[in-house]
């Protein structure tokens, strides 16, 4: 077949809603676009065990600890699927993580932010899940089937990981002084990151259009980023946690929130690689698969003696 | 015969506790995906032990301490885990040789438990059976891959069993406190355990192409709450918030 009608069959397709497949014909650009996308996604889940497993060893009760390690296994085995889904594209694991340990790949700039007190183990899985949870969500009805299936999957243990870091807050809400404070600042701290995680505003988004004619993406970033402020504000109230927008107001006509402007330059910023922990996080990536490399490699020497004395 | 009981389950949910903690210090740091999920599970298999353990232990003592009291409001002396449990991760190397002499322990260990007359002791033992299948197959199958890997994993491996074996003589130390329950057929004769370990244990160096070291003479003094210097630092990190703000709920 040409590729013209190939791509005419491929729109058609997009058109009518239905999933493409890893053996289906695709234009090389929404494979590249989705090799960025899922990698990306994966890299996320693995970099952002760091922030996290930063306090499993402190966790202040048994129950919470033991919810913590729960939890970022789960994220562990996200980034599996992920780089499994992205895997049906063409690319391997290694390459993925290639390109994450020569900064080619990025992940979610929110992980460069420091967890310093335990609130912030609240903060992320109510206000990090919680945005990642809008994105997912959407991502569940994405064109591509075997990233759509992905999403289905990490969705349904995505939502008890912003119930507990709610539940976290809440309860540290409802503390002394002390706690409540160290909720109110993890809060003040991760709110803007987490409202950037949605990504630049649609008008300067470079890959938004075309990703959304393709069905990649079913909402806008500015969309969900609005979603995500309507839903999480009634949230913090509820708690008696304030949200830090001075300019942040209920919209009666259009029945939602109108807040201020999230400060792009320190996205920007962080996005360049000068974000308060880019260089950790790398650095203990790169570190961990150096060190693990003689561990790699004698796995994979047994294998072969292995496969050698079936053979023989 | 409950102070000993109490006594007994705390050396246990202390041993669990702290070998959870260290497996924990490996989360986002293994050497491929599939063993930072494996190990992150398996540390939490261990902390979920000793949460049951340290409630049974709570309600026999009868004083009211729950979970978290005795797990983050005692210190280094009246802590009684194995020191084997808390010595570094090392390299993988020595995170996968501590994990399989503890599970070639505990496999049996807890098997004989599960027969125990105290049922509560019976059921936490059952649940944790399971748990330790997995977690034996898991250490036994990376014994052998880097056992009989490439010469620098076995040569690690190797290092690794000379350096910390001399801490499993304390997996077994037993004291008065004990034979009193081993009459009342609540916890198994660990000399019994002592053998099939050691059975296990030469079996599987012989396969991994390790060398038995020799004339090793045994660390102990666990029962009396004297630990490496190591569990200090354990203790410091994994108690700082919980005692920063005393009596809070979390």
């Amino acid at each position: 077949m040409e590729t013209i009608k190939l791509q005419e069959n491929f729109d058609a397709k997009i058109d009518r809603g239905d999933m493409i497949e890893p053996k289906d014909w695709m234009p090389d650009d929404y494979r590249k676009t989705l090799i960025r996308q899922i990698s990306q996604h994966a890299h996320s889940e693995i970099v952002g065990m760091l922030p996290e497993g930063n306090w499993i060893t402190r966790a202040p009760s048994l129950r919470r600890k033991m919810v913590l390690l729960a939890k970022v296994q789960d994220e562990g085995g996200h980034g599996l699927y992920l780089y499994s889904a992205a895997e049906t594209m063409g690319i391997s694991r290694d390459e993925m993580i290639e390109q994450l340990h020569n900064g080619k790949a990025k992940y979610s700039s929110i992980f460069n932010y420091p967890t310093l007190t335990w609130a912030d183990i609240g903060a992320i899985g109510w206000l990090v899940d919680g945005a990642a949870i809008m994105n997912q969500v959407m991502l569940q009805k994405t064109s591509y089937g075997p990233y759509s299936r992905a999403m289905v999957r990490i969705c349904k243990e995505e939502s008890f990981h912003q119930r507990q870091g709610y539940e976290i807050m809440s309860v540290l809400a409802a503390g002394t002084p002390e706690q409540k404070e160290m909720a109110q600042d993890a809060l003040n701290r991760f709110w803007w990151p987490s409202l950037m995680m949605f990504g630049p505003p649609d008008a300067s988004s470079p890959n938004t259009a075309q990703s959304m004619r393709w069905k990649i993406k079913r909402e806008t970033n500015d969309e969900l980023r609005q979603k995500f402020v309507d839903r999480t504000v009634p949230q913090a109230e509820f708690i008696g946690l304030k949200v830090p927008d001075k300019d942040l107001k209920w919209n009666e006509a259009k029945q939602s929130y109108d807040w201020g402007t999230p400060d792009w330059e320190e996205f920007n910023n962080v996005i360049k690689g000068n974000g308060p922990c880019n260089k950790e996080r790398l650095a203990a990536r790169v570190k961990a698969h150096e060190d693990g490399a003689w561990v790699r490699e004698a796995a994979a020497a047994y294998a072969a003696k292995q496969q050698q004395k079936v053979a023989a | 015969m409950e102070k000993h009981l109490f006594n007994y389950l705390l050396r246990l949910a202390d041993s669990s506790l702290i070998i959870g903690h260290r497996l924990s210090e490996w989360c986002g740091h293994g050497p491929v995906l599939e063993e930072d999920i494996a190990l992150t599970n398996i540390s939490l298999d261990f902390v979920g032990r000793a949460n049951s353990l340290y409630e049974y232990a709570g309600k026999i003592e009868e004083k009211g301490r729950t979970e978290d009291d005795l797990a983050y409001l005692r210190n280094e002396r009246e802590f009684f885990n194995n020191l084997l449990a808390e010595q570094p991760n090392g390299d993988y190397a020595q995170t996968i040789l501590r994990q399989y002499l503890t599970d070639a322990f505990e496999i049996h260990f807890y098997e004989a438990l599960t027969k125990s007359k105290d049922e509560t002791i019976a059921g936490i033992a059952a649940k944790s059976l399971k748990e330790i299948q997995y977690h034996l197959r898991h250490s036994s199958s990376w014994m052998l891959r880097l056992g009989d890997g490439t010469e620098e994993s076995n040569r690690r491996l190797q290092n690794a069993l000379n350096e910390i074996y001399r801490f499993t003589g304390s997996l077994f130390e037993t004291d008065d406190n004990d034979s009193a329950l081993t009459a009342a057929g609540i916890v198994p004769d660990l000399s019994v355990i002592q053998q099939l370990w050691q059975k296990d244990v030469d079996t599987m160096l012989e396969k991994a192409m390790l060398k038995k070291p020799e004339n090793v003479w045994m660390q102990k003094g666990n029962l009396q709450g004297r630990h490496t210097e190591h569990l200090g630092y354990i203790l410091a990190e994994m108690q700082s918030v919980h005692r920063a703000y005393p009596g809070v709920k979390w």
